[in-house]
């Protein structure tokens, strides 16, 4: 109970003015009527976290911010999610990953310290990278994700990979890739498995600080956050900076032509780059600056985007699916043709929301931003 | 389902050391040093098998009741069916230790649910390729197909399996004494 009362002050819960705007802007309790956020906090307030450890809906929440973002008292619901999760974790408990548990299999054996990937495959010829420099772009999963997810969605998620090293080159930049860089661990902070990330962070600080970069890049708004933030916060600050590469792109706008690209597109934007990061404006500004390209805002944008309907590969349902057609159909409704995303999961979500679905109003053409920019520009 | 399945297979180990003679696993073992000389002598690499209940499993008891002599260095998990395997029960094996993963079903058409070992062939191929990814060699993993009647056939598929994988030392997750959370 003590730990318990920790976790509730530490996370401002006691604060909690049951007002229940989180449980109204809840992606999750739109679809599922028994999920709420309030009562969560209330019932870690009546009774501790004993009764929350065992239940199930425990692990449904995305982790979104949307409901911090809106609440009054700045209750931290994701990170007492996070802490209630530790708590159940440390009992041997867990929500029911996707995928039979694959993804979170990759995550663990990528904390064994003799482990020796072959995960640069996809770098054909044409890239510039090497093994020591100033810039680092930081993959994550893409390769695995190309193993597991290629086939039954038909899209290849190495392009993402590839066309950032694409634009990098194209500005003038020849990254740093490591050849044994370790999952970053982003999905097993949320879950509050807390020491297997601890065992990531230190294996990709070390990698990363011994190639001698001083900025990372990544593609994927977790794996920004992640080495941005979550690391400095658990194992000290470290000595590189971080950022998504819609900030870098957006940077040196002015130095890249593109060519003319006729397209309606709209943005999805990802939590852990929006809400998390800020990094709203970013994306946006490329977008636009590719002549030919009509931009068009969904219903629901920027700091009041919906999360693409799955976190950490936990607890995907019936109501992941309604999360994502809703938010397909809004992109279509806001009279898009393209649904550009900068975060390969979401894509991959989304994808899956329209497999083997024969259904129109969902029927829209999703690619990642890279793709979008690499393909875009002058040769 | 793990517990009986392992106290069945230990009977079927079991038949092959202690129903034969003493002399001839030890032929055995001298065979699969003779073709891996030059590595660590001492690695009896650590395999799990799934085998689909209706042929391989069959197959693996049929073995038994043979008295087929073969390596006795695996442990069989049985499944309703190999289309069943997908790449998390694969990996899962691997993060706890094992050296090699063997996945076995019924010969094409004698599938017990008729298309399930053309999944299995599916799962297996993504399992593969994340095997390979993750830098645990190829070789680790293999796909069979045993039907129940082929009892010698099982045999035969786990002594080379069995040779390929101590032929490769032990898997790099292995003895990692991971900590759980
Ligand atoms: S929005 Fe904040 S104050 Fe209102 S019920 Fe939710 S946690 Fe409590
Ligand atoms: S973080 Fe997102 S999913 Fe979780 S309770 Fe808040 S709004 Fe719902
Ligand atoms: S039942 Fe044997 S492979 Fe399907």
């Amino acid at each position: 109970m003590d730990a318990t009362v920790e976790k509730l002050k530490k996370n401002k819960a006691f604060s909690c003015l049951e007002c229940g705007k989180c449980t109204a802007v809840c992606p999750i309790s739109r679809f599922n009527e028994s999920y709420s956020p309030r009562r969560m906090v209330a019932e870690g307030l009546f009774y501790g976290a004993d009764g929350l450890v065992d239940d199930r809906l425990l692990w449904s929440c995305l982790t979104c911010q949307l409901c911090s973002q809106r609440c009054p008292v700045d209750v931290r619901y994701s990170e007492y999610m996070r802490d209630v999760r530790a708590e159940a974790v440390s009992l041997g408990k867990m929500g029911n990953p996707s995928h039979g548990g694959a993804l979170h299999y990759i995550m663990e054996i990528a904390t064994s310290p003799k482990l020796k990937q072959e995960r640069t495959e996809w770098i054909e010829s044409g890239l510039r990278v090497k093994k020591k420099g100033e810039v680092l772009y930081f993959v994550g999963c893409i390769p695995f994700y190309q193993d597991f997810f290629a086939k039954d969605f038909e899209f290849t998620p190495v392009s993402i990979a590839r066309d950032t090293v694409r634009i990098l080159n194209h500005i003038g930049v020849e990254p740093v890739v490591l050849e044994n860089e370790r999952c970053c661990g982003h999905d097993l902070y949320w879950l509050g498995r807390l020491t297997e990330f601890d065992d990531l962070g230190r294996l990709n600080i070390k990698a990363i600080e011994q190639s001698g970069a001083k900025t990372v890049v990544t593609a994927c708004p977790e794996c920004a956050l992640t080495l941005k933030r979550l690391y400095s916060e658990r194992l000290g600050t470290a000595s590189f900076e971080v950022k998504h590469i819609s900030e870098v792109v957006a940077d040196h706008i002015e130095r890249i032509s593109f060519d003319e690209l006729e397209r309606k597109i709209t943005f999805q934007d990802p939590c852990r780059l929006g809400r998390y990061l800020g990094v709203y404006d970013e994306p946006r500004n490329v977008i636009t600056a590719i002549p030919g390209v009509t931009f068009k805002e969904m219903a629901h944008s920027g700091r009041g985007a919906i999360c693409c309907g799955t976190t950490n590969w936990m607890n995907c349902d019936a109501t992941s699916k309604k999360i994502q057609s809703s938010r397909l159909k809004e992109a279509k409704a806001a009279g898009a043709g393209t649904l550009v995303t900068a975060c390969p999961k979401c894509q991959i979500h989304f994808r899956c929301a329209q497999y083997g679905e024969e259904a129109e109003d969902i029927d829209i053409e999703l690619m990642d931003f890279v793709n979008l920019v690499a393909s875009a520009l002058r040769k | 389902m793990a517990g009986k399945t392992e106290d069945k297979k230990k009977r079927k180990a079991g038949s092959g050391s202690t129903a034969g003679p003493k002399k001839k696993p030890s032929a055995k073992k001298a065979a699969a040093k003779k073709r891996t000389a030059s590595r660590k002598k001492d690695f009896t690499p650590n395999i799990v098998v799934f085998a689909c209940n209706w042929c391989s499993y069959a197959g693996a008891d049929n073995a038994g009741v043979n008295r087929i002599q073969y390596s006795p260095n695996f442990r069989v998990i049985r499944t309703m069916c190999s289309g069943r395997v997908t790449p998390a029960f694969v990996l899962k094996a691997f993060k706890l230790g094992a050296d090699g993963v063997m996945v076995s079903g019924c010969h094409f058409g004698d599938c017990h649910y008729i298309f399930g070992n053309y999944k299995a062939v599916e799962q297996f191929e993504k399992t593969k390729a994340l095997v390979k990814t993750l830098g645990l060699d190829e070789k680790r993993v293999a796909l069979e197909w045993v039907s129940a009647a082929e009892g010698t056939r099982w045999g035969e598929v786990i002594d080379n399996f069995v040779a390929q994988v101590t032929s490769l030392g032990p898997s790099p997750l292995n003895h990692s004494k991971k900590k759980r959370t």
